[in-house]
């Protein structure tokens, strides 16, 4: 079972058995409660806490405050640690906080004996504050003499970035005779994973050393970051990651871990659990950053892209968290897709507010970059009355290309070949004149979108990952890795992965699913796509060193040379004639046990890469609109993806239809609302509309196989992929069948309604 | 404390719990069931399901005082006690309905509810009937292709 084969997942019986355990399940049924106790003011400074009401709850064992907690302040994002100052994480907060940034900062937390205890303490804790005013918009918080969430940055501006190609300038470009410009605003709205675990740690100390075990993509990071916010060495922090219950680049974030190993440590070490509501998990982790995106492109009535403007403003509420990185990638996704022939001049700006605090979600400002980039291009080849494909084929990103402002080169590209495939599945030109120039209440359409995504985050960033290949005796192996099983299947990947290369049968290597930072090799882990295309590539590195070695010792026992044998299902056999000579587990026995040779055959490597390549691919879908109640239904979707080649293709489908559900929901449904004060308005699973099965279509999903010189097993990324399309496609077909380019999202019946009456297109009494 | 006896996965139980509890933490907490997974604990996401007297039930929201005297059921309670599978769980594992596995045990029970019914269902009403149930990672499909198959199985051993 190696490289293409459909094997299933190998942890697959451990979950449908209920006997995966995921964090919530290991913690000591004797642990202590901890309960963060939260603002209940968007913008502010405590003045002073009153515990008396508080500390009288029976079961209550103590109350800390962010006047207890160290000084220091840390870092939050799952990034590998710079060692250049100037590349760092920006450390923008303590353990609890004084200065209050968001409604529900946390500034205070209880330890009870239970969590009724825990919470009921925390609600009786009052709170004196200095309030200044709260800015859930970028322009009041932008504006003249508005209060600076960190007083280094002004105007609540964390950064502004410009990018332009050498040589022409936009205006230049477009004075050519006959050239067509067309401009657009298209925004984005602030949305949340909803990974179905809740963020869950338990902390205690064992042999001098804080023990973390927390549901967590990046438990190396972890250690990091609970060490600096600590100030304590970092092997004094061990951090232990079971099973997790979806993470989406939620959990690609270090947010109260810190505060657990800390209250641990103030309790003697004592077991403390620390899990969030799901309340708190909407409003008081991570969310999906809105953008505001203005795109102008001057074109040729041919269809050729010459020049163009991008002005991006992300929202990134409270905290700096990862930054300006994101609104990066929704900035250069505009060049990167596609080529102007002369002039492309951008500018990136991440703004403070008040509401929930942006990080990383699936697709890393992507989803955001594309739904207006995607959106635009479907506008301008209307203007210049050009079939959205072929004005896409014409100017869209080809082989050889090397992004100017990243330097990430394209290796491998299948995007026209997904096109076609698309629009052959959706029957496109059939349909498209079938629904052209319709009227009545319920039309129908057809659109697209495309996309491309870069498959690790070199040479940005680092990229380093690391693997540990262990023989048993009985010739199967242990594989770890610090590249962690987030939900995804990368555990069974890296199984096909270690069969592929090592000559071993899948059912004889192990995958260690939990990572123990004491134990497990060093690799940042789950975000970025990253996994299979760098972190597989350690494994591959490591497994042939692990065959070198295992035919070394092969070669003494048979006394042939090392380069005459090969390992084949689980045997060593002759290179040339084929022949089994030695059983994997002989080997074993003989390596384990010699009274001359013992010798333990491990082998263990880092790959450090500063390549990356390119996925790309395209959705089609067809949709019908009822226009008097706005309501979009999906009649077929499809994701057509070159990821390079599949290593698992089922598990590959099953990954892509959770991203083109998540797609479809930041398209008509999803929406995290605030009131003017920044309060959470809809922080649950009802008010908040999260596809359900009703809510969501047949998913229909097709691969391009290119094999990627770059990657491990010609594979390239696919784990953020699937959740980039959809959105912008259906607003595309939503705009073939009424004419109304509807350039906010999400796309849901009250929107859609306010658009059809300025259109025109229904009366505003709601008749026809 | 209140003691209460109920049947947990074809056994007696007797046990103490606090009147304030629910179902959910009665099973995880004192009877080690932790397959019941709390995703929301308002009734919201499905995670927590198990079968009461044969109906699929949000453990989070109902009081394990309300579950004396009744059968409860969860999926540590479907596998054979050889570790074979039940036919649902083992086309959850070969139709890849399983992705982070946390909604996993919940939906289980609830197919077991569908699958106990004897009825045939369409596409769509098997759809309608897992709605109590938030995924984030399959977008449903393989999870509807596998409580369809198993159905359809059932379906033709019931009318054979």
């Amino acid at each position: 079972m190696g490289i293409g084969v459909s094997m299933k997942r190998v942890d697959a019986y451990e979950k449908v058995t209920g006997r995966a355990k995921y964090t919530d399940d290991l913690a000591p049924k004797d642990a202590l409660v901890a309960v963060v106790v939260r603002s209940t003011i968007a913008n502010g400074l405590i003045k002073s806490f009153d515990m008396s009401e508080a500390e009288k709850v029976p079961g209550v064992v103590k109350i800390f405050t962010c006047f207890d907690v160290p000084q220091i302040k840390f870092p939050t994002p799952g990034h590998p640690w710079s060692t250049d100052i100037s590349h760092q994480d920006v450390s923008d907060r303590m353990l609890l906080n004084r200065r209050v940034r968001i409604y529900g900062d946390d500034i205070a937390a209880v330890v009870a004996q239970d969590r009724i205890a825990a919470d009921k303490a925390a609600r009786l804790v009052k709170v004196e504050y200095e309030e200044y005013p709260v800015y859930t918009r970028m322009e009041d918080s932008m504006a003249d003499g508005a209060v600076l969430n960190f007083e280094e940055y002004k105007e609540n501006i964390l950064k502004k970035t410009c990018f332009k190609n050498e040589g022409a300038s936009f205006d230049d470009a477009a004075k050519e005779d006959g050239i067509v410009v067309v401009e657009g605003l298209y925004d984005t709205q602030t949305v949340q994973h909803c990974h179905i675990e809740p963020p869950v740690s338990f902390a205690y100390m064992a042999n001098g050393k804080i023990v973390v075990v927390s549901s967590t993509q990046i438990p190396h990071i972890v250690r990091r970051v609970c060490g600096q916010a600590l100030g304590i060495p970092w092997g004094k922090v061990r951090v232990i990651k079971p099973y997790i219950g979806g993470g989406f680049g939620n959990k690609q974030e270090v947010l109260y871990e810190p505060l657990n190993a800390w209250l641990t440590s103030q309790l003697g070490g004592r077991a403390v659990k620390l899990e969030l509501t799901r309340e708190e998990t909407f409003a008081f982790t991570r969310v999906r950053h809105a953008m505001q995106i203005s795109l102008k492109t001057a074109v040729r009535k041919d269809g050729q892209l010459v020049a163009r403007k991008c002005t991006l403003y992300s929202n990134q509420g409270g905290y700096a968290s990862h930054g300006h990185a994101i609104v990066m990638n929704a900035t250069s996704i505009q060049r990167m897709l596609y080529h102007d022939e002369k002039a492309i001049e951008q500018e990136a700006c991440t703004v403070f507010t008040n509401i929930s605090t942006g990080g990383a979600m699936r697709g890393y400002g992507i989803p955001q970059g594309i739904f207006a980039l995607e959106s635009h291009m479907d506008d301008v080849a209307l203007k210049i009355g050009m079939d959205p494909i072929e004005f896409r084929k014409k100017n869209h990103m080809q082989n050889g290309f090397k992004d100017p402002g990243t330097g990430i080169p394209c290796h491998s590209i299948g995007l026209a070949e997904c096109i076609e495939k698309g629009k052959k599945y959706i029957k496109w030109d059939e349909k498209r004149k079938a629904y052209a120039n319709r009227t009545g209440d319920i039309r129908y359409g057809v659109g697209m979108a495309i996309f491309c995504y870069k498959s690790c985050v070199a040479p940005i960033a680092l990229e380093t990952a690391s693997c540990r290949i262990v023989l048993n005796q009985d010739g199967s192996v242990q594989v770890q890795m610090g590249a962690t099983e987030i939900g995804q299947g990368i555990d069974t990947a890296y199984t096909q992965m270690a069969a592929e290369t090592l000559g071993i049968s899948a059912d004889n290597v192990y995958v260690i699913s939990t990572q123990d930072t004491d134990v497990t090799p060093f690799d940042p882990a789950a975000y970025a796509s990253r996994q299979a295309y760098i972190s597989g590539t350690a494994l591959k590195q490591t497994a042939e060193i692990f065959v070198e070695k295992v035919l070394a010792f092969a070669s003494k026992m048979l006394d042939k040379p090392c380069d005459t044998l090969l390992i084949k299902n689980n045997s060593i056999v002759d290179k040339n004639s084929g022949d089994i000579l030695l059983s994997m587990e002989n080997l074993a026995m003989e390596a384990f046990y010699s009274l001359t040779d013992s010798v333990h055959i491990t082998a263990e490597s880092t790959y450090h890469s500063t390549d990356n390549t390119y996925s790309f691919g395209a959705c089609f879908v067809e949709i019908e609109i009822d226009i008097p109640v706005g309501k979009i239904k999906v009649l077929d979707i499809i994701n057509v993806h070159d990821s390079g080649v599949l290593i698992n293709p089922a598990l590959a489908e099953a990954q892509v239809h959770g991203g083109m559900s998540m797609s479809l929901g930041f398209g008509l449904s999803e929406q995290l609302l605030f009131d003017g004060k920044a309060r959470p308005l809809n922080n649950n699973l009802l008010d908040y509309k999260l596809p359900t099965s009703v809510d969501t279509p047949e998913l229909a999903v097709d691969f391009v196989e290119t094999v990627d010189p770059t990657g491990p097993y010609g594979n390239k990324a696919l784990g953020e992929t699937p959740a980039l399309p959809s959105a912008p496609a259906i607003r595309n077909a939503l705009l073939y069948a009424t004419g109304v380019a509807v350039n906010s999202l999400p796309m849901n019946p009250q929107k859609l309604v306010e658009h059809f009456k300025a259109a025109g297109i229904i009366c505003k009494d709601g008749g026809k | 404390m209140k003691i209460i006896n109920m049947i947990v996965n074809e056994k007696p139980v007797e046990v103490a719990i606090d009147e304030r509890e629910s179902l959910a933490d009665t099973l995880r907490d004192r009877l080690y069931l932790t397959s019941v997974k709390k995703g929301c604990e308002v009734g919201e996401c499905g995670a927590c399901t198990v079968l009461i007297d044969g109906e699929a039930i949000d453990s989070c929201i109902y009081l394990a005082v309300w579950a004396a005297g009744k059968r409860i059921l969860t999926v540590e309670g479907i596998t054979k006690p050889n570790g074979e599978l039940d036919p649902i769980q083992q086309a959850f594992v070969d139709e890849c309905a399983v992705q982070c596995g946390f909604c996993t045990p919940g939906l289980i029970m609830t197919a077991v509810e569908i699958v106990g019914s004897g009825r045939k269902y369409t596409r769509d009403e098997i759809r309608r009937l897992i709605s109590g149930h938030l995924c984030r990672c399959t977008g449903y499909q393989n999870i509807i292709n596998a409580i369809e198959r198993v159905v359809e199985e059932t379906h033709k051993v019931v009318s054979k």
